[in-house]
């Protein structure tokens, strides 16, 4: 999404660095990255109400697609050729949330020396059922304990 | 009270959701799935492949199909609102405060990144039951969808179809 919203921000309603700025905040911030940039671009231009129409307006299309899917499962979902189609697609969406743990892993500073960390996260959460939400906290609070460790020396 | 619940999971989901969609995937099955079980794993696995063949955001479509799911179009939109509102109140409040965070706590930033990865991969797993696999043939679906996708760099939309395709084959 994020390709299509410099298309239609920049120049228009940014500058380029201007939109270079607004991503890199979006991304410091938890939630969706796309209703992230709506809302710093609609905050700078018209700040608070800016920022919620320009959210809201992020969300919308994909709220309103989605609502008549769902309308449309509901009727369809015991209809043997859609129990079919998603026999075949369910195992590929596995495999597509593989992929993305491999290709980030580079970028993430994933080596033999950091490895555990995913590992054990995934364990934690997968095995365990561990909330995720208490593992970001942790994470925090380490990378903290860590950071200052390192200021130390 | 139906909406408060989704009101209060979806916000909490928005709050501590760092790493973008597939990391999203994990905080959502551990919520939907596991704790209020609003979906089962074939359901959730299914509305996230529905979320990537349609455009826009996977978080807000998750949002909406799950509150759709357990509360109606009232529940719906109340999920979606409430996983945006965390990011909507910190970006005004103190965005640039969290982007500076970047350079005065670089190693949470560093370790927040491998916990993503963990994350993923966790989303991962957690769909590897037998929801999702029904036999040898759902395996090899999976292992030819990664190599698809990793080693020849086909789009997530192209091979979902095909595999829906197979599927429509194979079943």
């Amino acid at each position: 999404m994020l390709p299509l919203m410099e298309q239609e921000l920049v120049g228009t309603y940014l500058s380029k660095e201007d939109f270079l700025d607004v991503t890199a905040v979006a991304q410091s911030a938890p939630g969706i990255m796309a209703i992230n940039v709506a809302i710093l671009t609609g905050y700078r231009l018209h700040k608070v109400p800016g920022a919620v129409f320009a959210a809201c307006g992020a969300a919308l299309p994909s709220f309103v697609i989605i609502l008549l899917i769902a309308l449309f499962f509901q009727k369809f979902a015991e209809n043997p050729v859609v129990h079919r189609v998603f026999m075949g697609v369910r195992p590929a969406v596995v495999a597509l949330i593989m992929v993305p743990v491999f290709n980030l892993a580079k970028s993430a500073g994933v080596t033999l020396k950091t490895v555990w960390v995913c590992v054990a996260v995934a364990v934690a959460v997968w095995l365990f059922q561990i909330s995720p939400v208490y593992v970001v906290l942790i994470a925090i609070c380490c990378g903290l304990l860590l950071g200052r460790k390192e200021r130390a020396k | 009270m139906i909406y408060l619940k989704l009101f209060f999971t979806f916000f909490k989901i928005g709050l501590f959701n760092f790493g973008g969609g597939y990391a999203m995937i994990s905080f959502l099955q551990n919520e939907v799935v596991a704790k209020q079980a609003w979906l089962s794993t074939s359901q959730f696995t299914d509305i996230v492949a529905v979320s990537q063949v349609t455009p826009g955001p996977v978080g807000i479509n998750l949002a909406t199909y799950t509150g759709y799911t357990a509360g109606g179009t009232l529940g719906a939109l109340i999920a979606t609102v409430a996983v945006c509102l965390p990011s909507l109140i910190l970006l005004i409040l103190a965005g640039k405060y969290l982007f500076a965070t970047r350079e005065k706590f670089p190693v949470v930033w560093r370790v927040l990144r491998l916990v993503v990865v963990g994350l993923i991969a966790a989303a991962a797993l957690t769909l590897c039951n037998g929801e999702n696999f029904a036999d040898y043939k759902s395996v090899l679906l999976c292992a030819g969808a990664f190599l698809a996708v990793w080693k020849f760099k086909r789009g997530p939309v192209t091979v979902l179809f095909l595999s829906a395709a197979l599927g429509l084959l194979l079943y």
